[in-house]
């Protein structure tokens, strides 16, 4: 067998011919159902206006926020591992990053929705773009909301063509391998005709390589638009020129953990052994014990910061941040964030797929508490004492949250029901230079 | 496309010698139906680099350039709002969805770009009647030639000893 064609026995027929099993049938019942969790809190949320959750005179921002920073920041990951791993010419890459660029697109679209939701009057959410409107109004330009909105717009929109110039010969190739009907005809104007010409190779060979230069300041600028969203205000804590390379860091080191995660599934969900090795693993290990590394210096940097400056505020949000309110939950970020990810200096942890999943699982967790603990920290503690308060979430919170986990769960089990994970035609031609090279 | 010959091949480095030789022997109209890009196919067939980037560039470039205008022209000219005395045409903070909108327009510009080069969407083609054609997006390479002057016999001599699986005559 050739290496294409043991490509495509592996990644295409499994979606053409066989049936998926109960597990996915469960898995996917179970998002569904959590989904459902979703759209009734949104819908109470609407019908009573964000009082529900636990935000406060102080902490306006809670969960919302917090959620949205952690949601962008996996969505982050995807386009710019695929993008930076393509530029720098590195072939295993074929194998993760499909799915990984799938990761981003849901993940930034559900991201997208939290800032909506937590405007209080989410329906109004079209007044950020300049449009004609009989109030002859314009948006404030000069508000970092705005800069969210075509960040996370054009963000969304330009990985969507990205991931779809890099599906269309893939959907090309099942079109052509499909038996059923259906699927010929779903599939044949999902590729809108793609013929495989060599002159259509160029030209996408030529799109994707520029798109995924263009992708790598763009991913930048996106998760530092969301830092400046913090670091352009005054208040303790934020107010940094630290900020948006430590949020690019922080999205890349959770996106990888994301990704570390979703890959061990699909591995063994869709019997990927041949494609997704431990040698992919070993590699986002490694990536993960450099983003810990980073991540750990950026919090000394930011207690040094605050030390070094003088300012009493800040000083006092260090030690609020040790010893505060959540104090404890501060302890527990710093031990999966930098801690934990230090077993990663060991070949046979990088190895085991036990050990970098439980880390990785370790990593998103930490990554969460850290979105969290930016917002609830500073804005409980600010400047002024007689506005301190702390903000416990409410049940609607929580279910907002797992609601959002399972809209995510949703998506990508339809998607890897529906399309292939593994990107053939780049995993076929990765071994045929591999096979002309040796 | 009244006279298009497609011959087959198991492999891409055979395409490859096909292509060249096809070349060399001064066939017009040629082009490659494969499953994924062949590094050095293009230079075979003699086919050009497409201006796709600089298109995209100009793209961004002047969609950057409009929203930077309109960001001006609302915040300082039609709808100027004083905040604390600050700039009205404050450029740092506009420079920002610039940039996103400009990278969002290349894309575009490229995605549209693709599509117009590539002859898509096209759903069905002449082509996809041949049969065995259907593999040339999964493990088999065509080679294609376009050229009134090349019949049957004369491709089939240029190819000699490379054995395609097949030679169909399309139109």
């Amino acid at each position: 067998m050739t290496p294409g064609a043991e490509v495509l026995a592996s990644v295409a027929d499994p979606l053409l011919q066989q049936r998926f099993g109960s597990t996915w049938w469960r898995a996917t019942g179970a998002a569904a159902a959590l989904v459902l969790v979703m759209l009734a809190s949104v819908a109470w949320l609407l019908l009573q206006g964000i009082g529900i959750w636990g935000v406060n005179t102080s902490v306006v921002w809670g969960f919302a926020i917090a959620n949205y920073v952690w949601w962008i920041g996996i969505g982050n990951a995807g386009t710019l591992i695929s993008s930076l791993l393509l530029l720098t010419r590195q072939g295993w890459r074929a194998s993760i990053n499909r799915f990984a660029e799938a990761m981003t697109l849901f993940a930034a679209a559900i991201a997208g929705l939290f800032p909506v939701l937590h405007l209080g009057r989410p329906w109004l959410f079209y007044w950020l773009a300049p449009y004609p409107n009989s109030m002859q109004l314009w948006p404030q330009w000069r508000s970092a909301l705005v800069w969210d909105f075509w960040a996370i717009l054009g963000y969304l929109m330009f990985s969507l063509m990205f991931w779809y110039i890099g599906l269309l010969p893939d959907l090309a190739t099942l079109r052509d391998r499909a038996r059923n009907r259906w699927a010929q005809l779903a599939y044949g104007a999902l590729a809108l005709g793609w013929n495989g010409s060599a002159r259509g190779w160029l030209l996408l060979e030529s799109v994707y390589k520029a798109m995924a230069a263009l992708a790598v300041p763009l991913v930048f600028s996106v998760h530092s638009v969301v830092g400046m969203d913090f670091a352009a205000s005054l208040m303790p804590g934020w107010q940094s020129t630290l900020f948006p390379p430590y949020f690019v860091v922080g999205a890349m080191f959770s996106g990888f953990a994301m990704v570390a995660v979703l890959a061990a599934l699909l591995r063994w969900g869709l019997a990927l052994q041949a494609l997704i090795t431990p040698a992919h693993f070993d590699a986002i290990a490694k990536f993960l014990l450099f983003g810990s590394i980073v991540l750990g210096l950026s919090y000394a940097t930011e207690w040094f910061m605050a030390w070094y400056g003088g300012e009493p505020a800040e000083r006092d949000m260090v030690r609020y941040m040790f010893g505060g309110d959540y104090g404890a939950l501060y302890w527990l970020m710093l031990a999966c964030n930098v801690v934990a990810p230090q077993l990663f200096w060991w070949r046979a942890a990088r190895r085991s797929l036990v050990v970098v999943c439980v880390v990785a699982v370790l990593i998103n967790l930490g990554m969460w508490l850290e979105r969290i603990l930016i917002v609830w920290n500073t804005l409980s503690h600010g400047f002024l004492p007689g506005t301190w308060r702390v903000f416990t979430p409410t049940l609607w919170d929580w279910l907002l949250l797992a609601g959002s986990l399972g809209l995510f769960a949703l998506l990508y089990l339809l998607f890897c029901r529906l399309l292939p994970v593994v990107s053939m035609h780049e995993v076929a031609r990765q071994r045929h230079e591999q096979a002309a090279g040796a | 496309m009244s006279h298009l010959l497609l011959a087959e091949f198991a492999d891409p480095d055979t395409l490859l010698t096909a292509a060249r030789r096809a070349r060399d022997a001064r066939m017009a109209g040629l082009d490659a139906y494969v499953p994924f890009h062949v590094e050095g196919l293009p230079e075979a067939l003699g086919l050009r680099p497409p201006a796709l980037r600089e298109a995209m560039l100009l793209s961004g470039l002047a969609t950057a350039v409009l929203a930077f205008a309109v960001q001006w022209f609302s915040a300082v000219q039609d709808y100027p709002l004083n905040l604390g005395s600050r700039p009205l045409g404050s450029w740092q903070a506009f420079v920002i969805p610039c940039f996103e909108i400009g990278v969002l327009a290349a894309g575009f510009a490229g995605l549209a770009g693709l599509l117009r080069g590539a002859g898509l969407p096209r759903p069905h083609q002449p082509l996809f009647a041949v049969p065995g054609f259907e593999r040339a997006s999964q493990d088999r390479f065509f080679l294609a030639v376009d050229d009134p002057a090349v019949g049957r016999q004369r491709l089939q001599e240029a190819l000699d000893g490379l054995a395609p699986l097949s030679l169909h005559e399309v139109g």
